[in-house]
């Protein structure tokens, strides 16, 4: 428990039980980028993963919105303490890219379009639990918030679910992303509040 | 990539509030005397937690308006919100001897280090102009050589923050350069545009460091216009607030 600020009562006593320890509501969409937005033509768009001997799978935007897509709809959690509520995305499950990838890694970079990295363990987009979502609300994802597709790891924080993603390349060690580097959580799980180094 | 300051783990600490400032009408300083502050760079924030007496608690980040001398209190300039459960709490209730949980240094991207050569464009919307203002701070005290350039869009004259301090250090030093944007009242008023950025910021060829701060819409615009006139997206760094 932290010391008692005075005259603090907080207003926003309503907030729902499944919001993580550290967060707020938030209705709006805060965009949180590093540098300018980029701008994607669709048809320069691929996406690539890279295993660790160096095979490749890659899908032009064609070849990947021809891919079976899930609707689904989750929480989202920004380290910069706000949450977004029931958001409701389009996209193609990890699961279906993965298929035809054979691959002994534990580790994956994601890779945006500007240089943008972020690692996260594989198990932790397998199984259900992470998509490339190319739609929000039922519209195309804006180049604010990633579009054309970002990835989406709704259970770890949202600087995980990379904007702008054009590739995953497989590690056999865990390394450090972007952000990762610059002192915050090398795994991110916005329950136990792994927001910096150390947390 | 860049590698930050900082040093493992982030504890949570009390800081003394020492001083209050009124900057605008809507936004004060905060000078906060932290025991074992580990100093920061130009650019980053603190992560700031207030608990009410039944245990809830609210977390929000601030960025640091000061330098970092190597010693003495550090100073954090918050823009009250419409909403804003902490932001009002800040400006209107906390009172000198306060005490307030803090950690930080935290950012290591939107900094910018003396060290770094390059000319300096600033570009500010409203409040945005708190982590730019650290900067230019720190060029002051390191005496830097690197030209400055601060764009500062506000919507009246009266909204902007350090005004006095901004008028006095561009008297002073003529390596700095500062140029208000007024989107509601004053002699022209105008939102910022590609002629605005092209006249009072550096050309494109000049390389510079480009720190980008403010509502989401106005960097949203001032990248697109930097990118446009030919900047390496490279050079920019942006931090953004509020949602679109």
């Amino acid at each position: 428990m932290g010391i008692i600020s005075r005259g603090f009562g907080g207003r926003r006593r309503d907030s729902a039980p499944n919001l993580p320890p550290g967060q707020y509501l938030t209705h709006d969409f805060p965009v949180l980028s590093a540098g300018p937005t980029p701008r994607i033509p669709l048809d320069r768009w691929s996406f690539t993963i890279s295993t660790e001997v160096g095979q490749k799978h890659t899908w032009n935007w064609a070849e990947f919105t021809a891919l079976p897509s899930e609707e689904f709809t989750k929480d989202i959690h920004c380290v910069t303490k706000w949450s977004k509520l029931g958001t409701t995305w389009k996209g193609v499950s990890l699961d279906t890219l993965f298929e035809d990838v054979e691959t002994a890694a534990d580790y994956v970079m994601a890779h945006s379009k500007g240089g943008y990295t972020t690692n996260i363990p594989l198990e932790d987009l397998l199984d259900g639990k992470a998509w490339i979502a190319y739609e929000f609300d039922g519209e195309p994802l804006d180049p604010e918030h990633g579009g054309p597709a970002r990835l989406l790891i709704p259970h770890l924080y949202f600087w995980k679910s990379a904007k702008w993603v054009n590739g995953l390349e497989m590690m056999h060690e865990d390394e450090p992303g972007f952000w990762e580097a610059a002192g915050y959580h090398m795994y991110g799980d916005p329950w136990s509040e792994q927001r910096y180094q150390g947390d | 990539m860049v590698r930050t300051a900082l040093p493992g783990r982030l504890t949570w600490q009390a800081a003394t509030v020492t001083a209050v400032r009124a900057e605008t009408p809507s936004a004060r300083t905060l000078v906060l005397d932290i025991p074992d502050w580990p100093g920061h760079l130009p650019g980053q924030h603190l992560d700031l937690r207030l608990t009410a007496e039944d245990g809830y608690s609210a977390q929000r980040s601030y960025s640091i308006a000061s330098d970092w001398p190597g010693s003495g209190p550090v100073e954090i300039t918050v823009q009250r919100l419409a909403d804003g459960e902490v932001s009002s709490y800040l400006t209107d209730v906390v009172q000198v001897g306060d005490r307030i949980e803090l950690r930080g240094p935290i950012g290591g991207w939107f900094v910018w280090r003396s060290a770094q050569p390059a000319p300096v464009l600033l570009v500010a919307g409203g409040s945005g102009v708190v982590p730019l203002m650290s900067m230019i701070r720190d060029r002051g005290r390191v005496r830097g050589r690197q030209p400055f350039r601060l764009i500062y869009s506000v919507r009246t004259p009266e909204d902007a923050c350090y005004a006095d301090e901004l008028k006095r250090r561009v008297r002073d030093d003529p390596g700095l350069d500062v140029h208000f944007v007024h989107t509601r009242k004053g002699p022209d008023p105008k939102r910022i545009d590609v002629a605005t950025v092209n006249t009072y910021g550096w050309p494109p060829d000049f390389a510079p460091d480009v720190f980008v701060c403010g509502p989401t819409g106005f960097v949203e615009t001032v990248a697109d216009i930097l990118v446009a006139l030919g900047h390496d997206p490279k050079k920019i760094r942006t931090e953004r607030f509020g949602g679109k």
